[in-house]
């Protein structure tokens, strides 16, 4: 038996066997499997199954999904054009209840293709993956202006500075990017693990506490995106979501030399703590858009429009910031889970803005949310 | 049922297939409590993981619910988290690893013509490891639950930021489980290798006890490393260590153990659905299995390379090019004899006399899903597609095709086909084909829009999403295929415990099957055999028939006669 399993052994005329069927329809079968798999083909390839490009990776990226496409297609048909014929043309009809089918126990001929050519298709493109992941991750020529953007991923919001900026560092709560030029982000976590993902961009990537992680687009697209976290992070992962705005070039350092002028303003005010209201409040719209490095931008997760900020994590506070006393904005700073508006959850505002923030900070955040609300 | 094959026991002659007038033990609760017989454990593994999976699947309808509708508030994200974590680790630690194991432990021994398993008190003992960790964990949904996926990624699960005991019974549950299920493969190692029957070589031992063989090998091999794995964990949590901690230690080290566990974990669930249907098509085919050498070897090519792939789980954490590229690699490798078993599979179809019962049906709504699953797993180890893809309901329909489309309907496969010789009885055939026919259809509806919802951008693990593009669509379309599983699912049960006193009597061999366990009554006596029969090719049952045949001189067109 051991000896026979392999060899191909037909035996029609055995006790027990159903008699041979006329033939099978190779013929149509193959006109059937081509036009399925053009047709399959077609489909996939006209399916629009992606976001936007709004990187040239982006197309490097489709170009590997497309020829997957074609690859696998074929293979599905085949298996299931087979499998289809197989139950309507080998059911078992009436008069042969409990006839065997041919005692065949295989032929090494049919594994050695069933084994070859996968492994031929298969290791081609593993091949062509690996020249396109070159290409993804090619760094600027030499001489090519390459913008750096770090990355911190926290519990549950992403913040963003531009360490090179000319004229100085500039941190932001909101992602904007000049069109055409090399962007590498230099990511990082404080807390647990994030991914950091612009769909339209086709690329991601773990940040990970402790390790600065990277990745290189080149945005091709004006127009806007969203910033993903794609591993969870705790119970306001869903909530973790921002946007990138992708500009001109011009925009850009417009944008940035607005930012640079709006933080000297704040730092020129001196220590917080003795800034009069003007100053306090300019001080607090800077800790409002961008954060002091340890405590999260608020405007990550709050929209307010003066802030220029659109975060959708936590409540708008364009609609809600009317008629609170000083106690009560700095209760709900401090202590965000005593109250929660209706609609959001318990436990996604960080808890620990009392330590992130010094005495002054918090004073200056407060007298600005204050003088915003009267406004 | 018209179908019962009554030929063997009418006729005289050898082989001698009568029951024997071994006692029974008492049929009170006491008797499975206090149990070692491997089939009474069998069917309490099955019995109990069939349960978890009801649990597993009400939490997955409560998840579908919540995504019913963009920015739904029916479900807060603590809830959210903890229903995803308890679903992912009670269908995979409490559902399709046990009840592999349940099919094993019932089948294992009849199949190579044994009497019991090799350690029958050992047996018992990992039953009762493994409810003990379905109760620890599932006690803790009245305390805090744990909040963070199966994966349990640190530093998210460490005690900084998951304070509560939830995460402490999830690792309980992996000690205990893990114990059990290791303690089990012990037992069907050393059954396997020492209880086969005369003449039943490597070379003629069923498929599925293969798959089981290589199943016990796996687990063997991969279970340590996560109960070391948790063990760090708990250090981490309760008594100061910094295994995982980042600076001092490297939270990326726990993803690395995990997966070294995961993903043969993965093996560890589908090679012996691979098994069942590699039984089920010969049988229903009317052909013996086609190329049973080179599904057998594929069958260990799997697991082996499977020990060398997890780090494609975390393309995306930060790792060289060469690592990326040598588990990219590894990867495409394992298509190549999971696609070896799918020819074969095929090839036995072909020119066979194909019987459309349920068992069949199922079967070949494997085929058909597995392969799905299969080909978008090609696309998943392709690292530039998997860095859009990772963590998005791509990679959430890619291993339910994979665990529910192949395993899943694999198990149903097995349940139709082996619940005459559990219980003696017929299943309903046409409650079978309802059944199958809307677990396929809402299967797809379920998961096959997932793929656009993952390649549109929607990550996992969210409770909730924006009203952006057709993501509110696509949802509502997996959300109502899900109910018209959950549907499907229970056309099943309620035919598995409707037929446990209506259906027709079976009779030993209601489906002329091919291995031993067909040889003896259904259910079997406790000793299983009398007489256990020499074995003399991959088909047993087959060469007894024949010889049965040629003995009384009844041909194979008169058995026809016989039958009806």
């Amino acid at each position: 038996m051991a000896e026979e399993t392999m060899s191909e052994e037909v035996a029609d005329g055995q006790s027990g066997n159903r008699p041979r069927r006329g033939r099978v329809h190779v013929f149509p079968l193959m006109v059937i499997g081509l036009v399925a798999t053009a047709i399959g083909i077609a489909l996939g390839l006209l399916i629009d199954w992606f976001p936007v490009q709004a990187a040239t990776q982006a197309e490097d990226v489709d170009t590997v999904y497309h020829v997957l496409i074609i690859t696998s297609v074929p293979f599905f048909v085949l298996v299931t054009t087979i499998v289809l014929y197989c139950v309507w043309q080998f059911r078992e009809r009436p008069g042969e209840e409990g006839l065997d089918g041919p005692n065949v126990h295989g032929s090494t001929g049919l594994e050695i293709v069933w084994t070859a050519i996968p492994a031929i298709l298969l290791i081609a493109l593993c091949s062509y993956a690996y020249v396109t992941l070159r290409d993804i991750e090619e760094a600027p020529a030499a001489g090519e202006p390459e913008l750096i953007v770090e990355v911190t991923g926290q519990q549950f919001a992403w913040t963003f500075a531009y360490p090179e900026a000319e004229g100085g560092a500039v941190k932001s709560a909101e992602l904007i990017l000049p069109k055409d030029v090399s962007v590498k982000f230099n990511i990082k976590a404080l807390d647990v693990i994030h991914d950091f993902w612009v769909p339209e961009f086709r690329m991601k990537i773990d940040a990970v506490p402790g390790i600065t992680t990277s990745f290189r687009v080149t945005p091709s697209k004006l127009g806007s995106w969203s910033v993903v976290c794609a591993e969870l992070c705790g119970v306001g992962h869903a909530l973790m979501r921002q946007k990138v705005t992708v500009v001109s070039q011009e925009r850009f350092d417009a944008w940035l030399a607005r930012k640079q002028a709006g933080g000297k303003a704040a730092a020129g005010g001196g220590a917080a703590g003795e800034a009069d209201g003007g100053d306090k409040a300019a001080i607090g719209k800077t800790l409002f858009a961008e954060g002091n490095g340890e405590a999260t931008a608020c405007g990550a997760c709050h929209a307010l429009s003066d802030a220029g900020t659109s975060g959708a994590a936590g409540p708008n506070l364009d609609d809600v910031l009317q008629g609170w006393t000083p106690a009560q904005l700095t209760e709900a700073i401090v202590d965000p889970n005593k109250a929660i508006a209706e609609g959001f959850t318990e436990g996604i505002m960080p808890a620990n803005y009392g330590e992130t923030l010094t005495k002054p900070e918090l004073a200056a955040l407060v007298t600005y949310l204050e003088e915003t609300a009267a406004k | 049922m018209a179908e019962v094959d009554t030929t063997v026991q009418s006729t005289t002659g050898v082989p001698q297939v009568l029951a024997s007038k071994v006692e029974r033990p008492s049929e009170g609760w006491t008797s499975w409590v206090t149990t070692t017989d491997h089939k009474k454990i069998g069917i309490m593994y099955i019995v109990t993981t069939l349960v978890f999976f009801i649990l597993g699947g009400v939490e997955a309808l409560m998840m579908r619910l919540q995504l019913g509708a963009a920015n739904n508030t029916l479900l807060s994200p603590e809830v959210y988290n903890a229903l995803f974590t308890i679903h992912g680790t009670t269908m995979v630690f409490l559902f399709v690893v046990p009840i592999m194991a349940g099919f094993g432990n019932y089948f294992v021994p009849l199949m190579i013509g044994a009497r019991d398993m090799a350690f029958p008190k050992l047996n018992a003992l990992s039953y009762w490891l493994l409810l003990s960790g379905g109760i620890v964990f599932y006690a803790s949904i009245f305390f805090s639950p744990p909040e963070v996926a199966w994966t349990a990624y640190t530093p998210l699960s460490g005690a900084a930021y998951s304070p509560s005991g939830g995460v402490d019974a999830w690792i309980f549950l992996v000690h205990l489980t893990g114990l059990s299920s290791l303690v089990g493969a012990v037992n069907f190692y050393a059954t396997i290798a020492h209880m086969r029957a005369p003449g039943m070589g490597w070379g003629r031992m069923p498929l599925f006890v293969w798959t089981i063989l290589i199943y016990a090998i796996l687990l063997i091999l991969a279970l340590p490393v996560i109960a070391g794995a948790a063990t760090l964990l708990l250090t981490d949590r309760h008594f100061g260590t910094n295994f995982y901690t980042p600076g001092e230690g490297d939270p990326l080290l726990w993803q690395h153990l995990f997966w070294f566990f995961g993903h043969p974990e993965v093996y560890i669930m589908i090679l012996p659905a691979f098994g069942i249907i590699s039984e089920v098509l010969p049988v229903f085919a009317r052909k013996p299995i086609f190329g049973y050498k080179a599904i057998a070897a594929a069958t260990v090519v799997i697991a082996f390379l499977g020990l060398l792939v997890w780090a494609h789980h975390m393309f995306t954490t930060p790792s060289p090019s060469v690592v990326l590229i040598f588990f990219m690699l590894s990867s495409f490798l394992i298509a190549i004899p999971t696609g070896v078993k799918m020819f074969n599979w095929i090839a036995t179809l072909w020119r066979g006399t194909i019987i459309f019962k349920p068992p069949l049906l199922f079967a070949a709504g494997f085929l058909s899903l597995f392969l799905i699953g299969g080909i978008s797993g090609i696309f998943l180890a392709i690292f530039p597609i998997d860095w859009q893809v990772h963590d998005t309901y791509f990679v959430v329909a890619h291993f339910h095709y994979v665990i529910v489309g192949g395993g899943v309907f694999a198990i149903f496969s097995g349940l139709y086909y082996w619940y005459p010789k559990m219980t003696g009885r017929m299943p309903n055939e046409r409650l079978g084909q309802v059944s199958v026919v809307t677990m396929y259809i809402g299967f797809t509806l379920t998961f096959l829009i997932q793929h656009s919802l993952g390649l549109d951008g929607m990550p996992r693990r969210v409770y909730e999403y924006q009203d952006l593009g057709n993501l509110e669509l696509y949802n509502q379309i997996s959300t109502f295929g899900s109910f018209v599983l959950g549907i499907g699912i229970l056309i099943s049960f309620y035919n598995f415990i409707r037929s446990l006193k209506k259906g027709a009597i079976a009779g030993p061999d209601p489906w002329l099957g091919n291995t031993l366990e067909w040889f003896t009554t259904s259910p079997p006596p406790q000793n299983n055999f009398d007489e256990v029969p020499r074995v003399r090719s991959v088909e047993p049952m087959k060469d007894i028939r024949r010889q049965v045949e040629r003995q009384s001189g009844i041909e194979a067109g008169e058995r026809e006669f016989t039958r009806s």
